[in-house]
Order: C-alpha cells, then sequence, then structure tokens
C-alpha cells in the first residue's frame, strides 16, 4: 500500500518548524506506523537526505517513549494503543497521513519528532515514591492489601508516562498522568503515611510546570494507550481537598525524625 | 591473569553470610566522600542508583533513554521468582538455587546462585514496601503462578506487567534520591568509553545524545547496568535502544568477557511477518500455563485453519516429549522443539515457520474471563500485532532472540576483573550459567542491585580507599580523544549502505549460523564472513547528519560498529565451547533423541576473553566451575 505523509520537521527547540510531504510507497499493511518511518528513513539515507528523528525503544507499547499524534490524534486513532503498536492495516491505502510531535509548553520539541518531557519526572521527584529505604521493607505478607484497592492500585500503576494525555488536552493539562501516578501509591496501604504530602507536593510540582487546568472533558482519558480512567482524577481531587483541610500539622520541637 | 572468583569459604548456605560479616565497612559519614558512576537504569542500575545514595554515596546515573524509568526491564511481562514458599508446595532457597543452578545447565557459579536464592525473599518484601501492585489473593496475600522449569509456584507477578511495576519501584526510589540531591541524573546520555588510570576504572566518557557535547566524569568506582547484548541478532525481543557498547568498550580496556556464546531464545514469541520488521515481541512465557502447544500430526494438515485439525491429528509435542514438565519445559528446550517440528515441515503460519499456542482446553475449563484476567493484556498485545483473536483461534509463536545470559567477568563481589569496575544485572554472565529460566532475570536484577552490589562495594572502597582523580588526568583526555575520532570516523566515510543496513545483515548470519543450533561449519562461516562485513562497514557505510546535533543515525552507527566486532567473538566462543549445554547447541554434540549432550569432563568452566588488541585473537582464561554441593545432573524434564 501506498501513503502520503506530512511530517514535522524541526531542527531544534529554538528554530521554527514546518511539515515535509513524504511519500511511504510499497508499504505493507503489516508494518507498524514505526517500521514505515523507519522504511522512509532509510529512503531518506540512502538519497543522501537527513531522516527524520523520533523517539521509540521496546516497541511493544509498554516503554512510553513513542509520542506521535497521527492526524490530530496522539498516538493515532485506535483506542488503547501506542504508536509502535499502530499497523497499517486500519489506514487506506492512499491516504494522507500527518505526523506531529507532543505539543505542549511543557513538553518543548528536541529535534523533529522528539519532546522533552523531564517535567514529568520531577513531578515524580516531588512526591512519587514511597520512602522505603532498601532493608526497611517488613515481610511482605505482613501488611495485607485486599485484592480490590490492589487491582485498583495496578489499574493506575498501569501509566507508562507516554504524555499523550497532555498532547491531547486542550489545557496541556497533566492530571491524567499525575492522578494516576498519586493513586497508585494513595490507594495501598503502604503509601499511607505520605499520603497528604505526596499529593500536595505533586499538584504543586505540576503547576510550576506549567501545565494548564483539567476542564474534565476527558479527552486524555480517550487518547490513553493504557486506558487510564478518569476517575483518578477524583480520587486525586479528593486526597487533594482533605491534605488541605488537614493542613501542616505542627512540627515537633525536636524536628521528628524526617 | 588468573581468574580469582573470591568465593567465600565454608558451607554453601554460610557464604555470603561470612562475607557480609567479614568485609570491610565505610563509616555512614564518611560514605558522601565517594564518588560512584551507574550506567544503565534498569531494574539492576536503578536499584543500585537509589540504594547506593540511600546508603550515602554520591551517585551519578546515566541513562540513553529520555528518563530513567524506559529501561528495557520495562518490558519483562511474566514475573519474578523467590524462595518465599507462600503456596506451602515444598519450595526453599536450596530448591530454587537447585532449579536455577539446573536451569542453566550447571555451567553458572554455585556460589553465587545460592545467594541469588536467599537473597530472593527480600526483594519480594522491598518492593512490596515501595508499592509494587503484585497480584493478590482476596485476603489480601500475595498470590504466586508457575513458571518454566519449576515444579513449585513460586513467581510473583503484577498483571502482565510485572517488569514496568519493580521498573517503577525502583524509579521511583531513585526519584526520592535525585529529590534529596543524592543522584545526579543524566538522561539522553550514552557511554562511550571506560577511563582506566593505574589499572582500575575510574570514569567514563559520555555523549550528550541532544546537544552532542563529549563530557567526562570521574569517580571512585564505575557501575555497569548496561543490560544485555542480544540485539547482534538484530531482531529479537529487545528494544531497539538495547546495545554492547558499554561493556564491549569496557573490554577493549581489560574487562574480560565471559561465555559470550550463551544466548537465550525464548520460545513463545510471535512470529516473523517480513522484512520491514524492526523487532519481535514476546509474549509472556506465563501463557504456557494455560496454553498447549501443538502442530498437526501430518504437513497436510498446516494449512488448514486450526480448528478443522481433529484432536487425533495434533502432536502436543511438550507433553509428548516431557511429560513430567510438558508445555512448561525450559525455554531452550522448548525452542529447540519448535525448530525441530518447523524444520521438519510440520510448521503453520507464513513461511511455516510457528507453532500454536491454544487455550480452548483452558478457557473450556476455567472460562474466558478467567483467561482474560490472567493474560488479558497479552490478549490484546497478539490481536494489535496479529489481527487475530486467540479466544477463539490459538496463538502462532516462533522462538526468537530474547536475553544475553553471558556478559562482562564477574567475581564474587560483582567486580570485573577491572578493579573498580562493577558489573550488575543482565550485563554481567554470572547467575544463569548457559540458560536463564522464566522470572529469573528480574529477580538478579533486583538482588544485584539491592542486595548485593550496594554491600560489596562498600568493602571495596574500605579496603582500597582510592584516591580522587580529576578528569583532568591523562588518561581521560586519551579516552575522549579516542570517542572523538571514531565519532568522526563514522560520519567521514560517506558510503553508499545505512547501517541498519548492516545491522541486518549481521543479524541474519548469526540467527542462521549461530542461533538454535549452531556447528563448526556455520560458526567457521561466520568468523569469515564478519570480519568482511565490518570491513565492508568502515568502508562503506552512510552516516547522515553531524556530531554536534541529535544525531539517531550517528548513534545507531556506534552500536553497530560495537556489534560488528563483538559478534565475532560471541562466535569464536561458540566455536570453542566442543559441548552443547542450555542455549548454546552444537549439532556435533547431542544424544541419539536430539538432546543437549554437556561434557563436563572438558568443559565445567567459565569461558573469560581478554582483549589482546584489534584483529588480534583475543585470549581465553578458564575459570572452573566447581560444584561443592550439588551433583551436575544430566538435565532432563522428561
Amino acid at each position: 500500500m501506498n501513503l502520503t505523509l506530512k511530517i514535522w520537521r524541526q531542527k531544534n527547540a529554538a528554530s521554527p518548524g514546518c511539515f515535509e510531504t513524504h511519500e511511504a510507497r510499497d508499504v505493507s499493511p503489516d508494518m507498524s506506523f514505526l517500521e514505515m518511518l523507519d522504511v522512509v528513513n532509510e529512503r531518506l539515507i540512502a538519497g543522501g537526505q537527513e531522516p527524520f528523528v523520533f523517539d521509540s525503544d521496546c516497541r511493544e507499547g509498554i516503554c512510553g517513549t513513542c509520542s506521535w499524534v497521527i492526524n490530530g490524534i496522539p498516538h493515532g486513532s485506535r483506542k488503547g494503543t501506542t504508536v509502535c503498536q499502530l499497523h497499517l492495516r486500519y489506514f487506506k491505502d492512499g491516504q494522507t497521513v500527518t505526523i506531529e510531535p507532543w505539543r505542549a509548553r511543557a513538553f518543548p520539541i528536541v529535534k523533529d519528532l522528539i519532546v522533552d518531557r523531564a517535567a514529568f519526572d520531577r513531578i515524580m521527584q516531588a512526591g512519587g515514591f514511597i520512602s522505603v529505604n532498601t532493608g526497611n521493607a517488613p515481610e511482605a505478607n505482613a501488611m495485607p492489601v485486599s485484592k480490590e484497592i490492589a487491582d485498583l492500585a495496578m489499574d493506575a500503576a498501569a501509566c507508562i508516562g507516554c504524555g499523550a494525555c497532555v498532547a491531547v488536552c486542550k489545557n496541556a493539562s497533566a492530571m491524567l498522568f499525575v492522578a494516576a501516578k498519586v493513586s497508585h501509591l494513595n490507594y495501598l496501604p503502604q503509601g499511607k503515611a505520605e499520603k497528604d504530602r505526596r499529593v500536595k507536593n505533586m499538584v504543586a510540582q505540576m503547576d510550576k510546570e506549567g501545565f494548564g487546568n483539567c476542564t474534565v472533558t476527558g479527552s486524555c482519558e480517550a487518547v490513553c494507550p493504557k486506558e487510564i480512567s478518569l476517575d483518578f482524577i477524583a480520587k486525586m481531587n479528593r486526597d487533594y481537598a482533605v491534605a488541605l483541610v488537614k493542613g501542616e500539622l505542627k512540627k515537633s520541637a525536636d524536628g521528628g525524625v524526617g | 591473569m588468573s581468574l580469582d572468583a573470591k568465593i567465600p569459604s565454608g558451607p554453601l548456605a554460610q557464604k555470603w553470610d561470612r562475607y557480609k560479616s567479614d568485609m570491610k565497612l565505610v563509616n555512614p559519614a564518611n560514605k558522601r566522600k565517594f564518588d560512584v558512576i551507574v550506567v544503565g537504569t534498569g531494574l539492576s542500575g536503578g536499584a543500585a542508583a537509589a540504594t547506593l545514595a540511600e546508603l550515602g554515596y554520591q551517585v551519578k546515573a546515566f541513562c540513553f533513554q529520555d528518563t530513567p524509568r524506559r529501561a528495557h526491564s520495562i518490558a519483562a511481562q511474566g514475573g519474578i521468582n523467590a524462595a518465599k514458599n507462600y503456596q506451602n508446595d515444598g519450595d526453599s532457597v536450596f530448591r530454587l538455587f537447585y532449579d536455577t543452578l539446573k536451569g542453566g545447565d550447571f555451567r553458572a557459579r554455585e556460589a553465587n546462585v545460592f545467594r541469588l536464592a536467599q537473597v530472593s525473599a527480600n526483594i519480594i518484601d522491598q518492593c512490596a514496601a515501595q508499592g509494587v501492585p503484585f497480584a493478590r489473593e482476596y485476603g489480601g496475600t500475595l498470590t504466586n503462578r508457575s513458571f518454566g522449569g519449576a515444579q513449585v509456584s513460586r513467581t510473583f507477578y503484577a498483571r502482565g506487567q510485572t517488569g514496568q511495576q519493580l521498573l517503577l519501584g525502583a524509579y521511583q526510589a531513585m526519584c526520592r534520591q535525585i529529590s534529596l540531591g543524592n543522584i545526579r541524573m543524566f538522561p539522553r546520555t550514552e557511554m562511550l568509553d571506560l577511563v582506566v588510570v593505574d589499572g582500575a576504572a575510574r570514569g567514563i566518557v559520555v555523549r550528550n545524545l541532544v546537544t552532542g557535547e563529549i563530557s567526562l566524569h570521574s569517580a571512585d568506582a564505575v557501575v555497569l547496568a548496561t543490560g544485555g547484548y542480544a540485539n547482534v541478532f538484530f531482531l529479537t525481543t529487545n528494544a531497539i535502544g538495547c546495545n554492547v557498547t558499554a561493556t564491549y568498550r569496557a573490554y577493549k580496556k581489560g574487562a574480560f568477557f565471559a561465555n559470550p556464546c550463551y544466548t537465550q531464545i525464548h520460545p513463545t514469541c510471535i512470529p516473523v511477518s517480513g522484512d520491514h520488521q524492526a523487532k519481535l515481541t514476546l509474549m509472556s512465557e506465563s501463557l504456557r500455563n494455560d496454553g498447549r502447544v501443538w502442530v498437526p500430526k501430518r504437513k497436510e494438515d498446516c494449512g488448514q485453519p486450526p480448528a478443522s485439525v481433529p484432536e487425533a491429528g495434533r502432536d502436543y509435542y511438550l507433553e509428548r516429549k516431557y511429560p513430567s514438565y510438558g508445555n512448561l519445559a525450559p525455554r531452550d528446550i522448548a525452542s529447540r522443539a519448535a525448530k525441530e517440528v518447523c524444520d521438519a515441515g510440520r510448521g503453520v503460519g507464513p513461511g511455516g515457520r510457528g507453532v500454536y499456542l491454544d487455550f480452548s482446553d483452558a478457557i473450556k475449563r476455567s472460562g474466558e474471563d478467567a483467561i482474560r484476567d490472567r493474560y488479558g493484556n497479552l490478549f490484546e498485545m497478539y490481536e494489535r500485532i496479529t489481527g487475530e483473536n486467540a479466544y477463539r483461534q490459538p496463538m502462532r509463536i516462533y522462538p526468537a532472540v530474547h536475553y544475553a545470559m553471558g556478559g562482562t567477568w564477574v567475581d564474587y563481589a560483582l567486580m570485573s576483573t577491572l578493579p573498580g569496575l562493577f558489573v550488575v544485572g543482565e550485563a554481567n554472565f554470572s547467575d544463569h550459567g548457559a540458560n536463564r529460566l522464566g522470572a529469573s532475570g528480574l529477580m538478579q536484577g533486583l538482588a544485584d542491585g539491592y542486595f548485593i552490589l550496594p554491600y560489596t562495594i562498600g568493602h571495596y572502597f574500605a579496603s582500597t580507599k582510592p584516591e580522587k582523580i580529576p578528569v583532568s588526568h591523562a588518561e581521560f583526555k586519551k579516552a575522549e580523544e579516542g570517542v572523538r575520532q571514531f565519532t568522526r570516523r563514522l560520519l567521514s566515510i560517506n558510503g553508499q549502505r545505512s547501517a541498519t543496513s548492516f545491522h541486518k545483515e549481521l543479524g541474519r548470519l548469526m540467527w542462521e549460523n549461530c542461533g538454535l543450533t549452531r556447528s563448526r561449519q556455520s560458526l567457521e562461516t561466520n568468523l569469515k564472513r564478519i570480519p568482511e562485513l565490518r570491513e565492508e562497514f568502515w568502508k562503506n557505510v552512510r552516516v547522515t547528519g553531524s556530531g554536534e546535533e541529535l544525531n539517531q543515525n550517528l548513534e545507531h552507527a556506534g552500536r553497530v560498529a560495537d556489534f560488528l566486532e563483538f559478534a565475532e567473538l560471541l562466535c569464536l566462543d561458540a566455536l570453542h565451547r566442543e559441548e552443547s549445554c542450555g542455549g548454546h547447541f552444537r549439532v556435533e554434540h547431542q544424544t541419539e533423541d536430539g538432546e543437549a549432550k554437556r561434557d563436563d569432563a572438558n568443559f565445567a568452566y567459565v569461558a573469560a576473553w581478554e582483549f589482546k588488541g584489534a584483529d588480534k585473537k583475543p585470549e581465553l582464561h578458564k575459570e572452573p566451575l566447581v560444584c561443592e554441593e550439588v551433583h551436575m545432573a544430566t538435565r532432563s524434564y522428561k
């Protein structure tokens, strides 16, 4: 099959970018979308032209590296699928397809289709962990976790941190990502001790990074390749409100152990 | 140079305790005076970086991905083994140790494997405390599943995303240390050389993959956690970025490389669909708990829809050949058995290179919902790639290269032949022998990173008290110049072929001649063809762009250049090992019924290769493998 591609070309963050048109001729419907661009890139190299750079690694939908907007939709129109798992059999022969990077102020473009998602790491560094040093752990079965709670935590923890939720949101809000990370740890009894401080710090960092506000349109849930539920945003809002109401605990005179 | 593994004396069960009691300690206040470089942030590197930082060391961590959370450990699906005996089915530290050693065809170091089994239980405790959402029973306790090569249920899992969840645990622990200022993280940064000063590893040369800037970093110790070299085969289940560069360049600086011929071919991958394919996708081995592997008995039935082949016309060949392990036979055995039936013309799907993995009996027995609960994400993944619904028709699977058991030689303390260079996780050779059992890779990565290296590195610091070396030292400058020259050379050739085309050609040679089976003749073919291909590469590769920008073409070309040298070492090792063991199957060495024939009298050793210079044959060193407490039995899963 043949496709006409309009691909985003941008030298670096400082330069302006534009769409370039390339033909993907004689590509197989069994190819993934990334493999199709591999083929196009090989042809560009053979012709002495610069290939397009794009992020990808595991190519099995789990590492969260790949990040293209295809025809206006992050990861393309197939539900619950990352670009690397999107196969050409879902496209029509002769179709024109636009490919562009995530677009959000907090995700500056690095080059072509690659963006910088370090803001997500900084949000995690603000509180996306349980403070337990190696060696501190009690026997694993000493703290039972009901199957329902473990399953909910797992539903949230399935987030691959790709940023599609931000890319699709008209406000470039990171609420679904942050909510998934907060919920994963706040649901579990192991994460309860730091529940309030976690949600406050992560939300504060999210705001600092320049992500927009959430207006609950639900587009994030619709494009999420792991189908993370909007319910987690409600859970985070609840945790956040509780943390605000509780306020800061008065620090003990000796500063405690923290 | 003689190889001394420095295994503590005493009974097997007391060696690790003895090591810990005898080792020298670094005072907590002094730990901050030591700098450690950790390259790679998968399970072993992430766990090591976080734990070392918690202890008080100054850590710099490097990864080529855009964030440490994306290392390829993330793709591990099935689970992690631990000797918890929660199922009360007779598991123990000894049994996990023995299964792992036997699974590796007695080509691993006994003392290391025992230690691995000992710390396995701590890993589960640590991960549960970090918030890893392991699968649980309604009562709230952890649940287990069975995995290949074991007759007890000891595998812990988080749906089909165990590697992801364990990696997030390590990543989160790293995040905490980054926020505390104990780890400085360098994402999108690739290590291009190791710096050795006065015989000890003292730093690295790295390239910033965004700006192309080359920088130097010195430390008191360097930890390589850079994963395996399977991508020398091009088409594998590894991530696109996985490469041998860090450990290979360390090899060229004096760190011996052990057992490179031990590569694992995983039996349950989605078959190749065409030439365009960039990688293969694994279906978790856990599927073999409920799936039954078969092919038609008659060649004529191979083109028919599977449903039309009657029960009597199906050959459940694993159950037939290995009645006690059946579909859960270890990976090397299941892979070879699949090749055998396909070679006999009874394979299914495109090119006859596939076998069925059939869930219809399990669906009848437990219901579709139960199967969806266990493997839902795997069935979805299969459907996305093949367009087929595995609830309605059997999956088609075929073996693919998956894991590297070989790696940098390390002693009991996980230190290479270069003092100060520690190698952990898949990048070292130590625990899996000639074949890795399912759910053991995650266990080893975390054992090394959380519970072994943090002890042994302290002993190294306390006993050697390394002096600080500035990056202005001549050795740093020399290494930097070497890296710059290498990059310039790649960019200056401006030939006709892309790095990818060389990588693909190398991969085909490796798969055809050094894959599931190997022979003297096939290996000699490779030893002739690989140097030719390498020569052509250095004359005819085309690398576009410059070195002062984000240039994926350049990155890949550098990795392929290393694979083109490393492949020769791998084949040389495979040629010298005149026996069949685990994933290394030499056709000249098999029993009458086609099983691997090991030669303990002549080959019960670790083959550690020393680099002797470009175009010179590497020197073989042997570390004898002595089993003090178990008998090297013939491996049988019948």
